[in-house]
């Protein structure tokens, strides 16, 4: 088989294991969607606040996706030995990597069009005003998240850790993002870390992308994703462990 | 004369100041059985995991199935099974989905139902990986090692933790591989396991090879014979290189004074009497 065939193949594995997972199908794509409806429900129910929620959720959906859960899996994966089972096999390091990262992608996409689907028909918010600019924001925000994620697995000692490691970035990342509330409303000192992390720009690419108009820019955010993408390949890709 | 599976000439790897393996040179033939014997920490595993291509060689040449085995080319991999000392599986497959997935990746895979039946799975095939025992999960392994049909199959102490009849199974895998004309190296520090599977030994202490040969007539001292007897109640001993001088010595003498020899017994050292006498140094040093 050729190695894209191989990646396929992969591919197909991986989403077989995945639904065969009950709590990690819960942590992707459940839990952020529990989070939306409660907070909604609870604290969000103004227009202009729903469109604050929509693109954050999203973002957060492809933070959850993407970096918490490669992290996750490859420490599990590397502690496990499967990694280095693989690596005894003739699977193309590149094939099976794209096979397990394509896996995740399609959840960081399923999860953001959900999110939107879910913010039009039950919370009235319009559907996406710019569909081609969500695309490009979702899909770099997966590519960096991707490759921050698996880079960070290389800092997580083992799979006792995995959780412990991933919730430490993934919950703080989350409040100064302005997943839940705007995050000009911030102190300073917080909004400053949020400027340098990718979550905040991503979340404002996919809000002027949804709902338009919100005054960010488009181009800053997009560079900003693009360089911690470029550094998270870089470190991915240097640092990788297959045992 | 088809050219060996395995060359290994002068191999070393040192990890910082440590040297695990120091100067390490053997061949195997194809179709040969070849055992590696020693103590934990002896270099067997580093040896084997720079044939296997997951450790690069400080120095030495080494050539498997004629390839740079640090070059990790896939033509190689396709025609090697690696059975590691400890590795995972995805919980949440089965047997047979776990053997047909890395199917995959071989050019001329064998059969998985065949696979399967080979290493005694059988009944197992349809049983998530992680509801297998300690036993199965090995026979897995040996499995997803074999699926690509490879011609040479690195097992590093395969049956460790088992139970001797779960160890007779999985010596009857590797009798069967023999059988099928594949070339095996095999890790182990159980000495009777070498003993019973392996064509030929090397037993390897503190990064060297001190002793190499078939193993029933392995190592210094393999060409002593003991003799004994009952003399009065109490056994005499004596070792001699050419026992039938001693025995018709012995014999005569004993004839001479009418006397029987009661018990006499010719032994050669076991395998454990040679890994003994060569690995006890080591505490010596």
């Amino acid at each position: 088989m050729s190695p894209v065939a191989l990646a396929w193949e992969q591919f197909r594995f991986e989403r077989k294991l995945f639904w065969r997972n009950p709590s990690a199908a819960f942590f992707n794509f459940l839990l952020p969607l529990l989070l939306l409806v409660l907070i909604a429900t609870a604290f969000a129910s103004e227009p202009d606040e729903l469109e604050v929620l929509i693109p954050g959720v999203a973002g957060m959906g492809v933070l959850a996706t993407t970096f918490t859960a490669l992290a996750f899996n490859l420490t599990l994966l590397r502690d496990e030995g499967v990694l280095k089972r693989i690596r005894g096999t003739p699977i193309p390091a590149g094939a099976y990597l794209a096979g397990f990262i394509g896996s995740a992608t399609l959840n960081a996409l399923l999860q953001v069009a959900i999110v939107v689907a879910i913010g039009n028909l039950v919370y009235g918010v319009d559907w996406p005003h710019d569909p081609l600019l969500l695309a490009g924001f979702t899909l770099l925000g997966v590519v960096c998240f991707a490759a921050l994620g698996v880079a960070f697995s290389h800092l997580i000692p083992n799979e006792d850790a995995a959780p412990a490691y991933t919730n430490a970035v993934f919950l703080p990342l989350i409040f100064i993002s302005g997943v839940f509330y705007s995050a000009d409303d911030l102190p300073e000192a917080l909004k400053a870390i949020a400027e340098a992390l990718p979550l905040k720009h991503l979340i404002d690419g996919l809000s002027e992308a949804i709902v338009g108009g919100g005054g960010a820019d488009v181009g800053t955010a997009a560079a900003v994703v693009a360089v911690w993408a470029a550094a998270g390949l870089f470190l991915a890709v240097r640092f990788f462990r297959w045992e | 004369m088809p050219s060996p599976a395995i060359e290994v000439h002068d191999l070393r790897k040192d990890y910082g100041a440590v040297e695990a393996v120091r100067g390490v040179s053997f061949e195997v033939a194809r179709g040969e059985v070849f055992g590696i014997l020693g103590p934990n920490g002896a270099g067997k595993t580093t040896t084997v995991e720079i044939l296997e291509g997951y450790r690069s060689r400080s120095a030495g040449d080494v050539r498997v199935l004629g390839h740079d085995p640090a070059e990790r080319d896939r033509e190689l991999q396709q025609r090697v099974g690696i059975v590691l000392q400890s590795c995972g599986f995805y919980p949440r497959v089965t047997v047979r989905e776990a053997v047909e997935h890395f199917s995959k990746a071989y050019e001329h895979p064998r059969d998985t139902g065949e696979t399967i039946e080979l290493v005694g799975l059988r009944e197992k095939a349809d049983a998530r990986t992680k509801d297998l025992s300690g036993g199965q999960r090995r026979r897995l392994d040996l499995a997803l090692a074999l699926v690509g049909d490879p011609e040479l199959v690195f097992l590093d102490e395969p049956t460790t933790g088992f139970d001797p009849a779960a160890r007779r199974t999985a010596w009857g895998v590797v009798r069967s591989m023999k059988e099928l004309g594949k070339t095996v190296v095999l890790t182990t520090h159980y000495l009777e396991e070498a003993q019973a599977l392996a064509d030929r030994v090397a037993i390897v202490k503190e990064g060297r090879i001190v002793a190499e040969g078939p193993p029933d007539q392995l190592g210094p001292g393999s060409s002593r014979y003991r003799v004994s007897y009952l003399s009065q109640g109490s056994r005499v001993e004596h070792q001699t290189d050419d026992p039938t001088e001693l025995l018709h010595r012995l014999t005569r003498d004993a004839i001479a004074l009418g006397e029987r020899l009661d018990g006499l017994e010719v032994t050669r050292p076991t395998l454990e009497d040679v890994y003994l006498e060569l690995t006890a140094e080591v505490d010596a040093v």
